[in-house]
C-alpha cells in the first residue's frame, strides 16, 4: 500500500509501472482526478489540507478498502497546493484478483476521499474566488457502501 | 488546560489565523465553542452556522458533543472536498 500527500506532480505511467506487481493479481484499475475548467474562467485551484490528517485519514480509507476486497495493492496520490486547469490534482489505484474487486474498491476509494479526506478546494477565476461547496450528492454516494 | 485550535478554509479567512493555543477549561466541543463565539465577533461569524461545520479531535472526525478530555488539538473546517 502507498499513500502520499504532496504538492508535486506526479508521472501516471511511472507509478502504475511498479503497481501490482503481487503474482496473485489479476487486475488492475486507476482513477486519474484534473482540474476541471467548466466555464473557461478558471486561473488556478487552491487545495488546502490537514497535514497529518490527511495521511491518516486516507489510510484508514485504504486499509478499509484493501481488506473489504482483498486488494493485493492499493495506491493514492493526492496533491494540495495551487493547482492550474487540467493538472492531476489526485490518482487512486487498486490491484485484485478479478476485476469487479479492483473497479469496485477504486469507487469507494474516491467516494470517501471526496468527503473524509481533509482537503478543501478553492477555484479562483476571473471574476473572484470561491471555496468549492460539497455536494448533498457526496455524502449519499457513501450509504451504498 | 491548553489547547492547540486550529482552522481551515473559510474558517480560517472567518477568524484571520490557522491556529491558536487557546487556554480552556470547556468540557465538550460546544462548549469550546461557545467560549470561543463570545471572544469577538470574527469567531462569532465563524461558528454561526454549525451545519455548514466538522470538526475533528487529534485528528479524528467526531461530533460536537464529544469531550475534549485529554484532547490536544481540535480542527474545526468545512465538509471536505477531496477527490
Amino acid at each position: 500500500m502507498q499513500i502520499s500527500v504532496q504538492s508535486e506532480d506526479f508521472d501516471l505511467a511511472q507509478v502504475l509501472k511498479g503497481f501490482g506487481k503481487a503474482p496473485n493479481t489479476g487486475a488492475t484499475v486507476s482513477f486519474t482526478g484534473l482540474v476541471r475548467d467548466d466555464m473557461g474562467t478558471l486561473e488556478h485551484m487552491e487545495i488546502e489540507h490537514y497535514p497529518g490528517m490527511c495521511e491518516a485519514a486516507i489510510t484508514k480509507i485504504a486499509e478499509e478498502a484493501a481488506t473489504r476486497w482483498s486488494l493485493t495493492d492499493c495506491l493514492v496520490i493526492h496533491r494540495y497546493g495551487q493547482l492550474r486547469p487540467g493538472d492531476q490534482i489526485m490518482m487512486v489505484a487498486t490491484a485484485a484478483r478479478h476485476r469487479v474487486e479492483a473497479f469496485e474498491a477504486a469507487e469507494y476509494l474516491m467516494d470517501y476521499l471526496k468527503s473524509r479526506a481533509p482537503f478543501w478546494k478553492k477555484e479562483v477565476t476571473r471574476d473572484g474566488a470561491d471555496w468549492v461547496a460539497a455536494k448533498d450528492a457526496d455524502e449519499e454516494a457513501l450509504n451504498r457502501w | 488546560m491548553k489547547i492547540e485550535v486550529l482552522y481551515f478554509a473559510w474558517v480560517r479567512e472567518r477568524i484571520g489565523e490557522p491556529r491558536e493555543t487557546v487556554e480552556t477549561e470547556a468540557a465538550t466541543v460546544m462548549d469550546l465553542i461557545k467560549e470561543l463565539r463570545a471572544r469577538e465577533p470574527r469567531y462569532d461569524l465563524a461558528f454561526s452556522d454549525l451545519k455548514s461545520l466538522r470538526v475533528a479531535l487529534d485528528q479524528e472526525l467526531t461530533e460536537f458533543d464529544a469531550s475534549l478530555e485529554g484532547v490536544r488539538e481540535v480542527a474545526f473546517f468545512p465538509p471536505m472536498t477531496g477527490g
